[in-house]
């Protein structure tokens, strides 16, 4: 990046199962004062802004028209982005290295809970040729590459109940969280097979929230803030489109963001050189399988990581202090911005019960769930 | 560099016909929550009523109801009835259904328009459909007002009202 | 202050049509493959890709990006796609210079792809879930009511007649004889439209552009690769968007406001200040008559409420002061959404290198424009181009 960018407000709603008090707009515009108001900016001094959001999750046929009330944003430059939060972010910081913004807001929500066939939007989402006529349901793919995964690399269920375990630990702690709990690996290995191995409890639940962060140039974040978050690297990517012909049991999207993030870091040692990471555990063994491509684990070893202690709140690398999905609650477009929201609070040392000690770079990484090999990396600093 | 070729075709009729198809009747079902001010707004269609909000910075009178003003960014100050009659702004006259098959002669035409609500500020219009009058002699500027539901079939919703007639 | 500059270097478009028997994903291929050849480029000489395309109804595929993804080349890249209604042609190559001009990349494929014809019984039905769900669906509108509310009001507002707005619809279907693309080639008379089918009083069959499945893409890159590539680069000089309320009934259907918002915020950048003097070939979005006239006044390109008199005295002809959809706009070559808006600046970029063979406009224009609209009445993109 030619320049880093630095997160001078950031506001969320907490994540709730439902949301039936406020409407979408009135949840977007709670998060929104609130980042405004961390950032001491008017709506009027953003420049421009950007929303996160998929029609389909909505229920409407064109979301965007429905963002610029909430956002404060009306007669703006304002646009959406069909991606994850963190795709975004990176959009946000791509305008203001162009040298033509200086303040950027950046949107994203969860009305999940409004969705009343979520299966059937999952569904809607597969290969109308190829899939779709399997009429199988979505999560058949992530059953798919699960059990590739853990042929391929070793791991085990065991491991990936571990990952449940450990993540609704934290988010036991996580005021914003919504599924908390004091599990054991055997509650999760014996819960209902959903596509084997993939099990019930293996799959996070969807939540509503929502999420704003303010942008600024490093010049501008310095005059606005005492202690901005700084976004080092930030880079989304996507493997091959096509289900049939994937690597499925690698995440070649997290490798491929990871290898430029790190680079416009200047990172050549992440495991050393970040201290906690929030990734994608929108299925448990997903979190294991994201933490071999990102190369914070060697192939095989994520599993292992995660028994040993390693990945706890407590152990030497902290993996999804929040709770993660399974712990706080999936929020679809807006779950790369929940673990953001996430490592800002560590960064700021704000995080209460589930600080990391010395919490000074980490990583934050989204993937846009089933059938999609599409994921993003930013790599934050406070110093 | 010259663009004069271009690929595709496109399919007529009879190819389109013969042509292997694959279809999807997606079952995509939402329930959405009103929150806090559409709450109140449909709250106030049953009870024959339509509301608006109230911002005391800029000081307009807005449609529908909003909890917060968007130009001022600032929580609204509450909510009056206005009036249920207002201005015809711009209408149509409308032949086809929502899914553009056509309407049958006989069939009455959809006159929708946009209606600038007596009581709230300037320009602060909704959409709604117009009743009661021949399509020919709708004018814009003249006066309309609500016909409502009988009380016992108001549900709280946009269609409590069945349309603006003129008066 | 300076921007890193942004150059386009190729092109590629495929027919508009109104039933492609191609998938999404290979149309977007086609259009793809075409534009880089024309770069002279590979696929591998990409790095990153942003994608447009409007709403996932018409494709009848959730997380339509995704799909189209392998046919758009994204594949191992990154890639993203761009999303403003119908105002997505036009603002995916704004996205594609945000990829350039922050250095983020030297190289960024833009394509856009639109396969309507995929949603039955007509990719009208897609348009019911545009309007709020709570406060008009209840009402079953269409997206026809919406056009033909602002139509009138722009008339009524100035006085014009029908003739007045079905010029528009005359020119470009004319204009679009001579477009490789162009689905409808048919010439086309005033009574022609005037007599077609009334949809929606005062809108009629012929006023509106047809439903197509179509798609577009372009190279746009840094100025020392476009160096070593063309010596013909056009440049982008400026760009805009704005968005405005979703309470659409509560502003002035008459005026586009958002789309001189958007117009002044790339006349800025691009150091315009007499824009009606400085643009010299503009395709605004014409999705239907009526539009192309309320653009060119938002684009602060005549009086407002002149535009209708510079069409009927030939002002906007291709051979005219200030020719207007030269291409033929999405009345004549036809109208895949956010492929059209692409379509559109393509149209540009080939009249400014005076490539646009029958469709060429006379006198070497240097700079022009295009826009594209969309949401419910909110959405302006603009971006200035440079020769």
């Amino acid at each position: 990046m030619k320049e880093r960018v630095g997160i001078v407000g950031i506001g969320v709603t907490g994540f709730n199962s439902v949301s039936p008090s406020l409407s979408f707009k009135e949840l977007t515009y709670t998060a929104a004062v609130k980042a405004y108001g961390e950032a001491g900016l008017h709506p009027k001094q953003i420049d421009s802004f950007i929303t996160a959001s998929e029609d389909f999750m909505e229920g409407y046929s064109i979301f965007d028209e429905y963002v610029p009330d909430q956002m404060g944003a009306v007669m703006r430059p304002v646009h959406t982005v069909t991606a994850d939060f963190l795709q975004a972010l990176g959009v946000g910081c791509m305008m203001i290295n162009t040298g033509r913004f200086t303040t950027i807001a950046v949107e994203a929500h969860s009305k999940a809970s409004n969705v009343k066939t979520l299966d059937e939007v999952q569904a809607f989402a597969l290969d109308p040729v190829y899939l779709r006529p399997l009429k199988e349901n979505a999560k058949f793919v992530a059953g798919l590459e699960m059990k590739c995964f853990l042929e391929m690399t070793g791991n085990t269920e065991e491991q990936c109940a571990r990952v449940v375990v450990k993540n609704k630990k934290n988010s036991q702690k996580n005021p914003n969280a919504a599924y908390g709990a004091e599990l054991s690996v055997d509650d999760v290995l014996n819960s209902e097979p959903i596509s084997t191995p993939l099990k019930r409890l293996d799959v996070s639940e969807r939540a509503d929230g929502a999420i704003m962060v303010v942008l600024a140039s490093e010049a501008e974040a310095r005059a606005l803030c005492k202690n901005p978050i700084w976004i080092d690297g930030i880079a989304w990517f996507s493997g091959n489109g096509n289900l049939w012909s994937r690597n499925i049991a690698e995440a070649d999207y997290a490798r491929l963001a990871m290898r430029k993030a790190c680079s416009m870091a200047g990172i050549s040692d992440p495991r050393k050189e970040l201290h906690f990471a929030e990734i994608c555990d929108e299925y448990s063994y997903k979190e294991l399988q994201h933490l071999e491509a990102l190369g914070l684990a060697r192939k095989g070893e994520a599993g292992y990581l995660t028994e040993s202690g390693v990945t706890s709140l407590d152990g030497d690398f902290p993996v999804n202090p929040s709770g993660g999905s399974l712990g706080v609650g999936h929020t679809f477009e807006a779950s790369g911005g929940m673990k953001l929201y996430e490592a800002v609070l560590q960064l700021r040392n704000q995080a209460g019960a589930r600080q990391v000690k010395d919490a000074k770079r980490c990583l934050v990484q989204s993937w846009r769930g089933v059938p999609t090999a599409t994921g993003a990396v930013a790599i934050l600093s406070n110093e | 560099m010259k663009i004069e070729k271009v690929p595709m075709k496109g399919l007529t009729s009879e190819e389109y016909e013969k042509a292997l198809k694959i279809s999807w009747k997606p079952k995509l079902q939402y329930a959405w929550d009103n929150g806090i001010a559409i709450g109140k707004y449909l709250q106030g269609l049953k009870e024959g009523k339509l509301l608006a909000s109230c911002c005391n910075r800029c000081g307009r009178i807005m449609l529908p109801v909003r909890s917060f003003c968007e130009l001022c960014w600032r929580p609204t100050d509450g909510e009056i009835a206005v009036n249920d009659t207002g201005v015809v702004n711009t209408f149509a006259i409308c032949h086809v259904n929502w899914d553009a098959s056509r309407l049958k002669p006989d069939e009455p035409r959809h006159i929708p328009a946009v209606i600038e609500i007596d009581g709230a500020s300037k320009g602060q219009g909704i959409m709604h459909v117009l009743g009661n009058v021949d399509p020919a002699k709708v004018k814009i500027g003249m006066k309309v007002k609500a016909v409502w539901k009988p009380v016992a079939e108001r549900v709280g919703s946009i269609d409590d009202i069945r349309f603006f007639e003129p008066y | 202050m300076g921007y890193r500059k942004v150059a386009i270097v190729g092109a590629g478009i495929t027919k508009f049509v109104r039933r492609a028997e191609e998938t999404g994903p290979e149309m977007a291929y086609l259009a793809s493959k075409m534009a880089l050849d024309q770069a002279g480029l590979k696929l591998k000489d990409v790095e990153m890709i942003t994608l447009g395309t409007a709403p996932d109804a018409f494709d009848g595929v959730h997380m339509k990006g995704e799909y189209l993804l392998s046919g758009a080349g994204g594949n191992g890249k990154q890639y993203i796609r761009n999303f403003v209604g119908g105002g997505t042609g036009v603002f995916a190559p704004i996205h594609g210079w945000m990829h350039v001009a922050s250095g983020a990349c030297d190289v960024c494929l833009v394509v856009c792809s639109e396969k309507m014809s995929s949603c039955h019984p007509h990719p009208q039905g897609a348009f019911l879930t545009i309007f709020d769900h709570t406060t008009e669906q209840p009402l079953k509108p269409t997206l026809i009511w919406i056009f033909a509310l602002e139509m009138r009001r722009y008339m009524e507002t100035y006085g014009l007649t029908k003739a007045d707005i079905a010029r528009v619809a005359v020119k470009n279907k004319n204009n679009a004889l001579d477009h490789p693309s162009s689905q409808v080639a048919d010439t086309v008379t005033l009574e022609d439209v005037l007599n077609s089918e009334v949809l929606a009083e005062p809108v009629h069959r012929l006023d509106i552009s047809p439903a197509s499945d179509g798609a577009a893409a372009m190279v746009l890159v840094s100025e020392h690769v476009a160096k070593r590539l063309t010596d013909k680069p056009v440049w982008i000089d400026g760009v805009g968007w704005n968005l405005d309320t979703a309470y659409w009934a509560t502003k002035d259907l008459y005026y586009p406001r958002y789309v001189e918002k958007a117009a002044r915020m790339a006349y800025e950048m691009a150091g315009i200040t007499e824009p009606h003097k400085q643009i010299q070939v503009a395709e605004p979005y014409d999705p239907f008559d009526y539009k192309e006239l309320h653009h060119l006044e938002g684009l602060l390109l005549c009086e407002r409420g002149d535009a209708a008199r510079l069409t009927a005295e030939g002002y906007t002809a291709r051979t005219g002061n200030l020719p207007v959809c030269p291409s033929g706009g999405a009345l004549g070559v036809g109208n895949p959404i956010a492929a059209t808006g692409l379509m559109k600046v393509i149209e540009i970029f080939l009249q400014l290198r005076e490539e646009a063979g029958k469709r060429q406009v006379p006198g070497k224009p240097r700079v022009g424009l295009a826009q594209a609209w969309g949401d419910l009445m909110q959405v302006g993109t603009v971006i200035v181009l440079r020769r």
